[in-house]
């Protein structure tokens, strides 16, 4: 097991320095820069004398490889520096913004898996009847909405129903304050957004469970079961689902690293001030420290649940362990 | 029973391919109701794509200042825009534009990820672990990092959204590919092949290829499906197609987003015409795999 | 004009209570009695800016978030924004008449103001700023520092007075002075780090910080110490950054916020109207920006003069502008100057011009004539555009369908801002939709844009055209009004026969708030008159 462990660690090592290469490379080749853009942005005239400066200033007048240096030498020391925007360090900018997010996709999730795994289960249980239908097309539609369209409607839908039935219009806060500050305030800005990233969610999970429950149903230890006389619901509840879950869960993890990608443009439909509408602005901004930094994160986050589910893999199968 | 044996003599008397062809098909409909479904939408949306020209009223990029965000009449069916464009016409020709965008993404895409994929199953070794790595940045990478540097280097337009949706679509096939290509490479006729001395491109084309496309056609179909999606929300960050090219996920975008409470029906079409498209492309996407998946089709 | 300026410094400065009364009587005759009381919400319709430091930074962003904290030496006056040409004192008592045949402004500074940490603001701390606006030592950015190449020194000989001299008499520099990112900075802070404003807020203004949250929100409280009488109302100020335009316009709906003070577009000002009537009170105002239509001299066929004119002949600016004033922030025809200037063309005088013709058939006819002369029936093109909606997509889009009537095929190649700006400035275009966007309307020292390359580095053209910069020179060292609209008028002909580049429709700002706030009046940019002072609510 230990063996497996360190081996599966030390290969995530060249899939960090590749990103960190890649994106530090992408990052340069997008013509203009953080000063371009922060000087000429309002349309008014400005200084080229400024833009030196300004390029002075952020160290971009180094050569490449010095500042990619610099740059791979600050992850190791987990430095991520200053942003080239706003000045603050990295991790403050960062910080500011992982509460919403991370309770988004918290939240995300957990209406993911309520709504699909009992929803999958029953699919998979009454296999080919009206329900199973019923079921497979509300999943197979939420892999087809498109999340900031789906966030458009409902929240026009909530805008024009409030009005029509309380008389003045009412739609989610669009400032932040932390749940344990006020979580009225809190939920009701959350909650949305949070449906909307999680129907996309819960319909991929939806059909992972539907169909690991009909690849367990179909193993001889079950049939056995049912041969044994067991009820259905018995059998359903303590040995279909529960080995149908470990794909499933598989799933859920892969997801949530995903839901960060979900995060960019749903974020932008409710104004949360989060992370994916941070990593818009700094692309944009063309702030490379910032950018590379949510970069580097999100590869983290993606590894990192890579890892840790197939540790899970391993510990739950061990067939793969000692392979 | 009477009408059974009917259908039957019917049947035999065509020709002995078609027919079972033709009862495959009929049990198909009868079996997946949502398959089915699938299929018209699929149909539906490459002939509206195909005859654009006949079957769109208007030209879908002529303004006309006369007619700006009316509601959906008798002239215009789904109402103009901001511009005055016909929405019907834009959101047909929208449908050609989609076609483009999510067919050429997923071949390409699913092409390039399914000779990486089988061929890093072949050769093995060194190679494979090279390669994985390779695939595990590119999936661990932001797409939308991606889509901005294509767009920013090489500019906005059709040919380029493909390229930033094509990008991220390869290591995902030849993920799926290469774990079916390292199951055939462990048969012994792949073993023979080579000690018949067949060629490296020989055995890879003609022994491997054909044997993992069961699974690189269902990727491939959900590929299209993903692409249009994907062409969507590039548009609505604005680093997608641009005005006045017609496509769905553009005409989300900017316009359909001020004018939602107005104008709701420049918000509502398009969004629909995406999700019934990938409605239908997936629902095909999910008969197919039922198809050709031969332990589910055991069912 | 120059009456209403002095009465109203007078009334401050030297009969502060007397003064005070009488124009708060004035003022509760025409619109009610200023209520104290109440926090203020509103939106800036960006992320965050960049740094907090005015004197360093150009996006609005910046002075909508920071603009409460300050005081400025001159501003526009808070309440007659619209006049282009009515400037009043903040820190100074008495707007100075220039003496030393228009070479020396000396300013007499209020006494008894605080910087919010207690300290009191003198001249010293007055001129410490201005030189650094004017002459940053190495290493300091200044925004805007050529827009004053007039000035010789700033000087405080006492804790009252600061004295301005000049290099030359120029009409340019009382509006030059006006700018609303000249914040007046601790003279003791600045000693200390010339970069500590970058990443802190301490000034003199009418609200003191007091919450900042990244990328969030900003918050400032009443200044009890402010020097203007009565000012501020306001308990406080929230402020949300809100890029999304439709967030914004749901949150003014649903009153989340009362307003934004940039702009929103017309179709969310009907909106507004239509479904909370009285609820929603509108301004709106021409906008001392626009759109500027591009062709890149270097590339050819555009060299062709003839080409260039067919280009911008095409276009039919009257009835255009008339139909995107429905959908885009967009609204008045007209020259290189702001339409409320005193030194703007007339109708008349722009109809004589290119591209402004009353007869769009005939004007088209002609576009294909040249065309064809040039050889260039066929030609196709990229226009260089910004992913930005309102509203240069809008424009963009509009231009493309424009051109095709005179058998021009153009597509639209659209990049984020920094792509668009860099392409921009290595000339690496065909055509390219830019911005003029300025702050205080002070039309000499704006037009300097035009001129051509090899003085205005920050020009695309890529034009040399000696003529344009020997005329831009006499206007600016002029300082008779109607000796300077005639050079003005000069100016730009020249520009348009040779067809450098064309204004296309000035920008309008529309900013729908709800009846609650008062007192706040709109100008012709979203720069000036942010300080919330003169805002209250009644509620």
């Amino acid at each position: 097991m230990y063996r497996y462990i360190i081996k599966r660690v030390l290969l995530v090592i060249p899939t960090l320095i590749g990103a960190a290469a890649l994106v530090f490379v992408l990052m340069r080749l997008i013509p203009g820069d953080v000063c371009v853009v922060r000087l000429g942005s309002s349309g008014g005239t400005f200084d080229p004398k400024a833009i030196a400066l300004c390029h002075a200033e952020l160290g971009m007048d180094r050569p490449l490889v010095v500042q990619f240096i610099d740059f791979v030498w600050g992850i190791m020391r987990f430095d991520f520096g200053t942003s080239m925007w706003s000045g603050n360090p990295v991790t403050t900018e960062i910080w500011a913004r992982l509460p919403i997010s991370l309770e988004i996709a918290i939240l995300a999730t957990v209406i993911a898996i309520a709504i699909a795994i009992p929803l999958g289960a029953v699919s998979a249980v009454k296999q080919n009847t009206w329900i199973d239908l019923v079921v497979r097309l509300f999943a197979v539609g939420g892999t087809a909405t498109p999340s900031f369209w789906l966030g458009l409607v409902s929240l026009l839908i909530v805008l024009n129903v409030t009005s029509a039935v309380f008389g003045t219009p009412w739609m989610p806060p669009i400032e932040y304050v932390p749940i344990w500050q006020d979580p009225i305030h809190n939920l009701s800005m959350a909650l949305l957004p949070a449906v909307t990233v999680g129907y996309r969610y819960a319909a991929v999970s939806m059909r992972m469970t539907r169909s690991a429950m009909l690849e367990v149903m179909q193993e001889d230890y079950i049939r056995t079961a049912r041969a044994k006389g067991l009820i259905n619901k018995l059998i359903i509840n303590r040995h279909a689902l529960k080995n149908a879950l470990l794909p499933v869960v598989t799933l859920i993890g892969i997801e949530f690293a995903f839901l960060i990608g979900g995060l960019v443009v749903t974020e932008q439909v409710f104004n949360l001030n989060g992370v994916g509408r941070l990593f818009v602005q700094a692309v944009q901004n063309q702030d490379y420290t910032l950018t590379q930094a949510l970069v580097m994160l999100t590869v983290i986050i993606f590894v990192i649940s890579n890892l840790l589910v197939d540790l899970l893999y391993a510990w739950l199968d061990p067939r793969i362990r000692y392979a | 029973m009477v009408s059974t044996t009917a259908h039957t003599i019917v049947a035999e008397e065509l020709a002995p391919l078609p027919r079972s062809r033709l009862r495959r098909w009929l049990a198909f409909l009868i079996h997946e109701p949502l398959g089915a479904l699938g299929i018209v939408l699929v149909l539906a949306m490459a002939t509206t794509g195909t005859f654009a020209e006949l079957i769109a009223p208007y030209s879908p990029t002529a303004n006309d200042f006369g007619a700006m965000m009316e509601a959906p009449s008798w002239s215009h069916l789904l109402g103009t825009d901001q511009f005055g464009r016909d929405l019907l016409s834009r959101i047909v020709y929208g449908a050609r534009t989609a076609m483009i965008v999510g067919l050429s993404s997923a071949l390409v895409g699913g092409t390039c990820g399914l000779v990486l994929g089988v061929g890093s199953a072949y050769f093995g070794g060194r190679t494979d672990l090279v390669m994985q790595r390779i695939f595990d940045i590119l999936m661990a990478f932001p797409l939308i990092i991606m889509a901005l540097a294509v767009v920013a280097i090489f500019g906005t337009g059709v040919h380029n959204v493909i390229v930033a949706i094509t990008i991220p679509l390869v290591p995902r096939c030849a993920r799926v590919v290469r774990a079916s290509a390292l199951a055939i490479r462990e048969i012994p006729y792949v073993d023979a092949a080579r000690a018949l001395g067949f060629g490296h491109l020989r055995i890879i084309l003609f022994h491997m290829v054909p044997n993992v496309m069961a699974p690189f056609l269902i990727m491939v179909t959900a590929f299209v499906g993903q692409a249009i999606l994907a062409e969507a929300s590039l548009s609505y960050l604005g680093l997608g197609v641009q005005e006045p090219v017609p496509a769905w996920g553009l005409m989300l975008q900017g316009g359909a987003e001020e004018f939602a409470t107005s104008a709701p029906w420049i918000a509502i079409f398009p969004g629909v015409a995406i999700v019934l498209s990938v409605l239908g492309i997936n629902l095909f996407g999910d008969a197919l795999r039922d198809t050709l998946d031969p332990k589910l089709r055991k069912r | 004009m120059a009456h209403n300026r002095d009465g109203r410094c007078l009334s401050l400065g030297l009969m502060l209570m007397l003064g005070a009364v009488l124009m708060f009587g004035a003022n509760a005759a025409l619109a009610g009695a200023p209520k104290r009381g109440g926090i203020l919400t509103y939106m800036i319709p960006a992320d965050g800016g960049p740094s907090l430091d005015g004197h360093r930074e150009t996006t609005f962003a910046v002075l909508h978030a920071t603009a409460p904290f300050y005081s400025v030496l001159i501003r526009v006056n808070p309440d007659n924004p619209s006049s282009t040409t009515d400037f009043q004192c903040d820190l100074c008592t008495e707007m100075p008449q220039p003496t030393d045949n228009g070479l020396t402004y000396r300013f007499k500074i209020r006494k008894g103001v605080k910087f919010h940490d207690g300290s009191p603001l003198t001249a010293q701390d007055v001129a410490a700023s201005w030189n650094k606006i004017v002459h940053p030592q190495p290493g300091v950015a200044s925004a805007r520092e050529s827009n004053f190449v007039m000035v010789d020194s700033i000087t405080a000989p006492d804790d009252e007075t600061v004295v301005f001299k000049l290099k030359f008499a120029t009409l340019t520099f009382v509006p030059a002075l006006a700018d609303p990112y000249a914040y007046i900075y601790s003279k003791k802070k600045l000693d200390q780090d010339m970069h500590w404003y970058e990443k802190n807020i301490m000034g003199s203004g009418p609200f003191k910080l007091t919450e900042y949250q990244v990328g969030q929100s900003i918050k400032g409280e009443r200044n009890p110490d402010y020097y203007h009488p009565g000012q501020p109302y306001l308990d406080g100020f929230v402020a949300i950054f809100a890029p999304k335009q439709s967030v914004r316009t749901d949150a003014i709906r649903a009153d989340r916020a009362a307003l934004e003070f940039r702009s929103l577009p017309p179709s969310a000002r009907d909106q507004l109207v239509r479904e909370l009537h009285d609820k929603i009170t509108v301004q709106e105002s021409d906008w001392n920006c626009g759109n500027v239509v591009t062709p890149n001299h270097q590339k050819k066929p555009f060299d062709d003069v003839r080409v260039r004119q067919a280009l911008f002949l095409a276009i039919d600016q009257w009835k255009g502008a008339q139909a995107l004033s429905k959908i885009a922030i967009i609204k008045t025809v007209g020259g290189i100057v702001f339409p409320g200037s005193p030194l703007a063309a007339t109708k008349e005088e722009l109809q004589k011009l290119i591209g402004y013709g009353p007869d769009i058939e005939a004007a088209r006819a002609e576009a294909r004539r040249l065309l064809r002369e040039a050889g260039q029936e066929h030609l196709e093109f990229e226009l260089l555009n910004r992913n930005v909606d309102q509203p240069y997509k809008i424009v963009g889009t509009w231009l493309v369908d424009e051109w095709s009537k005179v058998g021009l095929k153009v597509s639209q190649k659209v990049v984020p801002t920094g792509p668009w700006l860099d392409a921009m400035r290595s000339g690496d275009f065909t055509v390219a939709l830019e911005a003029n966007c300025q702050n205080v309307v002070n039309p000499i020292a704006d037009v300097g844009r035009w001129l051509p390359h090899d003085v205005q580095r920050e020009n695309y053209g890529f034009f040399s055209d000696p003529e344009m910069v020997e005329i831009h020179d006499r206007m600016l060292r002029e300082t008779d009004v109607d000796k300077a609209r005639i050079l003005m008028r000069k100016f730009e002909t020249r520009i348009n026969q040779q067809a450098h580049q064309l204004m296309v429709t000035y920008w309008y700002r529309i900013v729908p708030m709800r009846s609650y706030v008062k007192g706040w009046k709109i100008s012709p940019s979203h720069y000036l008159n942010q300080d919330l002072a003169n805002i209250w609510l009644d509620k």
